[in-house]
């Protein structure tokens, strides 16, 4: 993405003015508007539609980006600072975001013909549509360049055939964006294409929602093609380019996922924090134990390293340079910091963290996941390694 | 139509706030500044009634804030507000009432202005005298505590809240219009409000500009004088009935307040 924010070329920690206003801003109405539901959308599984027309209004589905388009504009570090804003929230909330901005819309984005993006971004800024990143298929995870969804060339279109699965937004988008196979010889360098896919057209089922261990609210299932038909002017870049285009996806989702734990866990800490002071055992606040003042003072070190990688890693992508490595890395670190500062969390409440009432459970079960979706942990690791090898 | 809407910098309403022993002043520097929250139901409405009027309208932010304050005037426009204009002179610190009030007349004088609005206090000094303060000085109308605002032919209307109800004032333009808490849902900013404020107009106008003498304002041109203060004693923490018969956590309060003779 081009660079949208002027970034001092002087080192310089500080925010500037329109993103402090941003952060504040979105502090507020995730407080106000979206911490109130958490229970019910826990409960109900499900966002409540109102909830999603307020985030609407408020230009969230446009946040990253450009301005021709209806977005915000506010390049991967304001996208990052928002991301972080919305960690405070359920998950459920960031993963709606994430799934339309982050990936699904994002490819278009970055590699979509003039055309396509004048046709389709705005309503997508707009969150008028939504949009979905089909890559993942039942023998192809960690493995993603084993796909086996195929599209065949018939005329002045494809023939698209496979089932992808575990679809974050695969119930509710409107569009996705979707790898499949055209030339098995070449395999992932060259033999996978990119679709901008209509889902609502024939040749296209939605499985039911996959039964899960958290993320209540925000719904994965299966994609099925079934000889789906997608015109041919609906390629994502060049034929044959679709492993790079969805390398190039998950480098964004990636930095903007690991805002979201620095955020998510930012809470935690805040919280933990409150109460370690309240909390009286052995006649005194819990806080003034070294065991418990020890575990805040990791999270705090260990948010604080986070949070500089994130920044960092976007800072890089608003200047234009290459920053998969700075994105693998806060990947693998942030989620995994992550899982940690919740079980501290949870382990610092006792008992109280156990019950649903304290909602730290939630995300302790929320954020198992950090370490496996948009890449597992393992395969951050190999991108980091290859980076370093090159 | 030029609606000017005055606004404050305040210290944020959740931070812990000390004085500081030497000047007698709040000290501000480890406290986030962030919008007067009665000042967002004034730019709420200031909006509003653009939009209701149409044409030419236009809302115009005016603060007397440090440089630093330029971060509350983006907000208003990031809601959308059309420019802002900043007082912004080291020599304004420490101004009370009256000369706050003069500074903004001259400032109002300085820009132009149809209507002028406000929120009814500031969470800080919560004195409430600046929109009359400001009004007097420009000889113009002032209609305080509006829960309603109506406006048609240069004639302006509210509904004055008071305890038992409301009163209906009426007045010709130009006036000052002071709006209470809940009159409106204040928007929030969104993000392209957001990132089009940084494009926005902010002017900064000089003392010299809006022709404000030194002798009227800071220090000097203060009526008050803070002469000493003191800190309240923090107040006994409450006491906490956890019971699961609500019948008997009834009965407890009841006792509680017999023993203490509340009742």
């Amino acid at each position: 993405m081009t660079a949208v924010v002027s970034t001092p070329d002087a080192l310089n920690f500080e925010l500037p003015e329109e993103l402090k206003l941003l952060k504040r801003s979105l502090r507020e109405f995730v407080e106000k508007e979206l911490w109130p539901l958490t229970d019910e959308v826990e409960s109900s599984d499900e966002i409540p539609a109102s909830a999603i027309g307020k985030m609407r209004e408020m230009g969230l589905f446009g946040l990253p980006f450009a301005e021709e388009y209806g977005g915000a504009g506010i390049g991967e570090l304001g996208y990052c600072v928002a991301l972080e804003e919305f960690g405070r929230a359920s998950a459920a909330f960031s993963n709606l975001l994430g799934a339309h901005c982050s990936i699904g819309a994002m490819a278009l984005h970055l590699d979509g013909t003039k055309d396509l993006k004048d046709r389709y971004m705005p309503q997508l800024c707009s969150g008028e549509k939504l949009a979905c990143f089909a890559l993942s298929e039942p023998g192809a995870g960690s493995d993603a360049a084993n796909i086996s969804t195929t599209a065949r060339r018939d005329g002045d279109i494809y023939m698209l055939a496979g089932v992808k699965h575990f679809i974050t937004s695969g119930d509710i988008a409107d569009f996705a964006t979707v790898f499949a196979v055209t030339d098995p010889a070449l395999g992932a360098r060259g033999g996978i294409t990119a679709f901008w896919v209509d889902l609502n057209g024939p040749g296209v089922k939605r499985g039911p929602k996959d039964r899960k261990m958290g993320l209540y609210g925000s719904h994965t299932c299966e994609l099925i093609f079934e000889e789906a038909k997608v015109p041919a002017d609906h390629v994502i870049g060049k034929v044959g380019s679709g492993f790079i285009t969805a390398m190039k996806t998950l480098d964004m989702g990636r930095l903007s996922l690991a805002a979201g734990c620095v955020g998510s866990s930012q809470f935690m800490l805040e919280k933990s924090i409150v109460y370690a002071k309240e909390r009286i055992q052995f006649g005194k606040p819990i806080g003034k134990q070294q065991a418990v003042q020890f575990m805040l003072a990791d999270m705090a070190t260990e948010i604080y390293a986070a949070r500089n990688m994130v920044y960092h890693g976007a800072w890089k992508a608003d200047r234009g340079e290459r920053f998969s490595l700075e994105a693998a890395m806060a990947k693998r670190y942030c989620s995994d910091m992550a899982i940690q500062v919740v079980d501290r969390a949870l382990q610092i409440h006792g008992g109280s963290g156990f019950m649903k009432e304290t909602g730290i459970e939630r995300v302790y079960r929320d954020s198992r996941i950090l370490a496996i979706y948009e890449g597992t942990n393992e395969i951050q690791r190999m991108i980091i390694a290859e980076e370093l090898l090159r | 139509m030029k609606i000017v809407v005055t606004v404050k910098q305040v210290p944020d309403t959740n931070a812990e706030k000390a004085l500081d022993p030497k000047t007698k002043r709040l000290n501000r520097s480890s406290i986030e500044n962030v919008l007067n929250p009665f000042d967002e139901y004034a730019i709420e409405e200031g909006l509003r009634l653009r939009e209701s009027v149409g044409g030419d309208t236009t809302v115009t932010i005016l603060t007397m804030a440090p440089a630093s304050g330029t971060e509350v005037v983006r907000k208003a426009l990031g809601m959308g507000a059309d420019s802002a204009a900043l007082i912004s002179d080291e020599s304004v610190g420490g101004s009370d009432t009256m000369a706050t009030s003069y500074l903004l007349a001259q400032a109002l004088r300085h820009i132009g202005f149809d209507l002028v609005l406000s929120g009814t206090q500031s969470t800080d000094a919560i004195n409430s005298v600046v929109p009359a303060a400001v009004a007097e000085r420009l000889g113009i109308p002032c209609l305080t505590f509006a829960k309603k605002v109506t406006l048609s032919d240069g004639r302006i209307e509210i509904q004055r809240e008071t305890e038992s109800g409301f009163w209906r004032v009426a007045a010709r333009l130009p006036a000052m219009v002071s709006v209470t808490k809940g009159i409106n849902e204040p928007r929030y900013p969104t993000l392209k409000g957001i990132m089009g404020a940084k494009k926005k107009e902010i002017k900064t106008l000089s003392l010299a500009e809006i022709g404000a003498e030194p002798a009227r304002i800071g220090d000097a041109g203060s009526k008050t004088q803070v002469d000493s203060f003191a800190t309240v004693g923090a107040r006994a923490k409450g006491t906490v009935i956890t019971v699961s018969d609500p019948k008997e956590g009834a009965r407890q309060v009841l006792d509680f307040l017999i023993a203490k003779k509340a009742i």
